[in-house]
């Protein structure tokens, strides 16, 4: 019998009640008495400088409150890049001003230079169109090619920085010598030059933010779709408007999705705060969908090279890559971190190669800012390493399973230090592979590829075997490598007098389930229903300092958190049982909800010792304080570090290149599940982000930097029918070894895994097909590219 | 500015609006039936589908005054009288069919009127019919679980 209850139940989504009545109340949704609307005026050249903003003819339309510009904010701070990363020769990376509006010039198609608020949105949109009118901006060749964009000096995004140049990472640097001479002497070498395609995050749920400002007590309220709503209060209130965090308050209500892209602090969020306070009214901004292609911060957009040295047996001897990162116009909050530590980190994959070398160029464009997408960075050193292995497999006719096992990392080398300087706690990757062979019933796939054959198509099977950092921490390490704040998260457990129970939490829920998940961990530990249990998030007034989800962080850090504050209120407990059942507190045992004097059958329940503690008539209160309500903060000592096998079977029209994927099979190891249906939900949503990254989506620029998929018509999000039900094991499970719970993350593994799994299967079914001179083709494989690789 | 009136999950409303002024607009910032949602400007994703007269409709799509005289559900009448989840609501719950919910109302007002136009669906009848709808969160694995498990059918894929 399945689990019903508590840990390990797949306990039905209390939130899914309010959504599935239309009862959610996402940002759009709110309506605030006496509101004002916002309409941002967005470049429509990729680069250029701004000469003039005549906003007189604008300011006198009908219904116009007031218009900013850029000039507006010159005197308050920019949107701070959130990691510090040094270039290989010591420098600190070029870090321009990103304002709340463009000064001076803008850079990307989409940049806003200018905001009009009106009392209606019609009225503001037609005002945004004659400033925009009357706009004179000077255009400049706008800079696209990353590579070109190094080479050539006399054409800057940025006017201080030279050659567009962030900076110049080697990882780890130390290790160049080593991994040069490997290369050498090597008795193979498999080189591969790819491309990461540029995506659009694209949370149905388009970005939307509302200011207020309370004249009465100098109080400011954004209500936004954030999945951290202290993060993003720390960026606006000191960092960029220069108040303080006490007088803001930051409100993330039901958010929509959000897949990274909610996590940055946007100008828009200053914006409906500097004219809440200007106009004494509520201001609100809401994205149309073709502003979140433009100005959403996108994900991926990287090329690289990467070479592996191997002995002829497929032994890995060394990994050593070349990547171009474009991180956009300006920097995005966790856009220097992407390519570099979440990614370069990974570089070792699960296997037991001895030396890794990393190179990353990050590169101003005159494109919208590149960030954190479902994976971020990890997406990115799987493609890499997972598609240069199975090249190799191919030069060198060894079996792809084989050579996997062959450099698996063993169960008993744990814990294992990589060449890049992670420490894997746990794992069992021979484990995975071995179930997701058996899943895809491995052995019967050429039955299956002669009956494609029959029907004049052909079939593939790919494999990608991937691990993932998750939960990143700990804060000092991070500290020292460049990070700017801390990766701890916070809890609160309120246990009310009647024994019901609130829990604020730092993590944000935008689709996870924290409401239902949090309170089976809680009720598993208290011995309480759990629809007893209420889980709080999203409002700065009411939680603790927590740094928000993403990075598959909610359970692996705020869970975490909330285990240690329940282990507080068990401890409290027990000594408010020992006064009450005049026994000694050493005696005092909890289990299923009661507090028992060890061998006997004294006890008080759980509602009994929380009632106590708010009407404390008989209560120790000489040695303890009244009430039931503890926090905890939680720095976890290290990564989890997620891993798993995913194998994917496509079959492909020769005719037209079409690629289906006809079958897709995951094999995780999440370490402890707490609710099975979530975890199969995540890994389902991911792995159809990473069809649609390997087959459909695409995000293109032109070369004069205006973006040519900027809708849903020309920018393919995947459908029902682009993808099949996928199948999904977590059976495999190594606990990680430093938090409580053993629990490790499983929000980004599917789209991390997938779209490596994808390309192998179709480069595989070219091969069966007799076309081994294709070796590569670059994301998305579509029915063109496909076609062009058979008959090029 | 016109009038106009029409009945909206069974009750009649009646309102003015411009010319301009589309389905969707006039539902959630006259009516406050936030429920419908918007999630594109190119009628592509099928957050804000409704049913008029039975049919389902993208409501970014139509002219509130097109609309006028007209039967219109929405997500916030779909639900049974003594407001517990209807058939295909509670298929969405019971399958995990909705993360962040934001697409989830027109994903449930599409395949209501998917299932009342063929009540015995196939996976591929399902997945085609979902066309119109965008999720960006679910993978569309529970989705089409959902619609198949609210005919009345067993879905053999787990
Ligand atoms: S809002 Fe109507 S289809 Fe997207
Ligand atoms: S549940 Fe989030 S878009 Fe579908």
């Amino acid at each position: 019998m399945p689990k019903d209850y508590g840990i390990g139940a797949s306990s039905k989504r209390r939130e899914d009640v309010r959504f599935l009545t239309g009862r959610g109340q996402y940002t759009d949704d709110l309506s605030i008495h006496g509101q004002a609307h916002a309409v941002m005026v967005r470049s429509n050249v990729a680069h250029g400088k701004i000469v003039s903003i005549d906003t007189s003819a604008a300011a006198a339309m009908p219904g116009v409150l007031a218009v900013f510009t850029g000039e507006d904010f010159k005197d308050v701070g920019g949107n701070p890049a959130g990691w510090l990363i040094k270039s290989r020769n010591g420098e600190p990376m070029r870090e321009p001003k990103r304002p709340v509006l463009a000064h001076g010039k803008v850079r990307h198609v989409g940049d806003a230079y200018a905001a009009v608020i009106a009392e209606t949105y019609e009225q503001a949109k037609a005002a945004a169109q004659q400033i925009a009118d009357d706009a004179v901006i000077d255009e400049l060749p706008a800079i696209i090619d990353m590579k070109a964009a190094a080479a050539d000096a006399s054409n800057r995004v940025h006017d201080e920085i030279p050659d567009n140049i962030c900076f110049d990472w080697g990882w780890i640097e130390d290790n160049r010598a080593a991994v040069d001479a490997v290369f050498k002497s090597a008795p193979h070498i498999t080189t591969l030059e790819l491309v990461n395609n540029r995506l659009v995050p694209n949370a149905m749920e388009p970005r939307a933010s509302i200011g207020e400002y309370f004249p009465g007590t100098g109080d400011y309220k954004l209500t936004t779709t954030s999945q951290n709503p202290h993060l993003t209060r720390l960026l606006v209130a000191a960092f960029v408007m220069g108040i303080p965090e006490n007088k803001l308050t930051v409100v993330a209500p039901d958010v929509g999705g959000g897949f990274g892209s909610k996590i940055y602090h946007y100008g828009e969020e200053a914006l409906v705060l500097a004219a809440a306070k200007k106009l004494g009214r509520a201001v609100r901004w809401t994205a149309e969908r073709s502003e979140s292609f433009l100005s959403d911060a996108h994900g991926r957009d990287h090329v690289t090279k990467i070479e592996l040295a191997c002995e002829k047996d497929g032994t890995f001897l060394a990994f050593r890559t070349e990547t171009y990162a474009n991180v956009g116009a300006y920097l995005s909050n966790f856009s220097t971190a992407t390519p570099t530590f979440l990614h370069g980190t990974l570089m070792a994959g699960p296997y037991k190669v001895p030396h890794v070398y990393v190179n990353v160029k990050t590169i101003f464009t005159n494109t919208a800012p590149v960030d954190a997408y479902r994976g971020a960075g990890r997406p990115e050193a799987t493609f890499s390493l997972e598609r240069v292995i199975d090249k190799m497999c191919r030069e060198l006719g060894l079996d792809q399973f084989e050579v996997r096992r062959k450099n698996f990392i063993t169960p008993d080398m744990f814990p294992y230090t990589t060449p890049v300087g992670l420490a894997y706690d746990t794992g069992n990757y021979q484990a995975t592979l071995a179930k997701a062979i058996e899943m895809a019933d491995v052995a019967g796939f050429d039955k299956r590829a002669a009956a494609s054959k029959a029907k004049g198509r052909l079939r593939g099977m790919g494999l990608s075997t991937w691990i993932e950092a998750c939960g990143i921490a700990p804060s000092h390490l991070v500290g020292v490598l460049g990070s700017r704040v801390g990766l701890y998260d916070a809890a609160t457990v309120r246990v009310n007098a009647t024994g019901n129970i609130s829990v604020m939490v730092g993590a944000h829920s935008h689709g996870q389930g924290h409401e239902t998940v949090f309170p089976q961990i809680v009720a598993e530990r208290l011995g309480v229903p759990e629809s007893s249990v209420e889980i709080v998030h999203g409002d700065t007034s009411k939680i603790p300092f927590g740094m928000g989800s993403y990075g598959s962080r909610s359970l692996a850090v705020c869970g975490v958190a909330m285990n240690k504050a329940i282990d507080k209120i068990v401890a409290k407990g027990k000594k408010i049982a020992a006064h009450m059942l005049e026994a000694s507190e050493g005696d005092i045992t909890f289990e299923d909800g009661k507090f028992s004097v060890a061998g006997t059958d004294k006890a008080k329940t759980f509602g009994e010792i929380a009632f106590s503690a708010y009407v404390p008539h008989n209560y120790p209160l000489e040695t303890l304080e009244p009430g039931l309500e503890e926090t905890a903060f939680y720095d976890p000592a290290n990564f989890t570090y997620p891993a798993g096998a995913y194998i994917c079977e496509v079959e492909l029209d020769p005719d037209t290149g079409k690629v289906d994927v006809v079958a897709f099979h995951c094999a995780d190891d999440f370490g402890n599940i707490m609710n099975p249906m979530i975890v199969e939900g995540q890994v389902h949503g991911g792995v159809g982000q990473g069809i649609g990254q390997a087959l459909l989506e695409n995000t293109t620029y032109d070369e004069n930097g205006q973006l040519l998929t900027g809708s849903f018509m020309d920018y393919a999000m995947p459908r029902a029918s682009d993808v099949p039900f996928y199948n999904v094991d977590y059976s495999c499970q190594t606990p990680c070894t430093h938090n409580p719970l053993g629990v490790k993350g499983c929000g980004e593994a599917g789209a991390i895994g997938s779209p490596p799994a994808v390309v192998n299967a179709v480069i595989d079914a070219l091969h069966r097909g007799g076309m081994t001179h294709v070796t590569h083709i670059n994301m998305p494989v579509s029915p063109g590219r496909v076609w062009q690789a058979i008959n090029g | 500015m016109t009038k106009l009136s029409m009945t909206v999950n069974g009750k009649a409303v009646s309102g003015e609006v411009e010319g301009r002024t589309l389905l969707v607009q006039f539902l959630r910032e006259t009516l406050h039936l936030t429920g419908t949602h918007v999630g594109c400007d190119t009628s592509q994703c099928g957050a804000c589908t409704v049913h008029i007269d039975g049919k389902a409709v993208k409501s970014c799509s139509i002219f509130a005054a097109d609309a006028a005289g007209a039967n219109v559900t929405t997500i916030e009448g779909m639900a049974n009288a003594d407001g517990s989840l209807s058939v295909i609501q509670q298929a969405f719950q019971d399958c995990h069919g909705l993360q962040c919910g934001f697409c989830t109302p027109g994903m449930v007002m599409t395949s209501a009127a998917l299932l009342a136009d063929n009540p015995h669906p196939t996976e591929a009848e399902v997945r085609h019919g979902l066309e119109g709808n965008i999720c960006r969160c679910t993978g569309y694995h529970n989705i089409v679980k959902a619609v198949l498990t609210a005919s009345g059918q067993t879905v053999a894929a787990e």
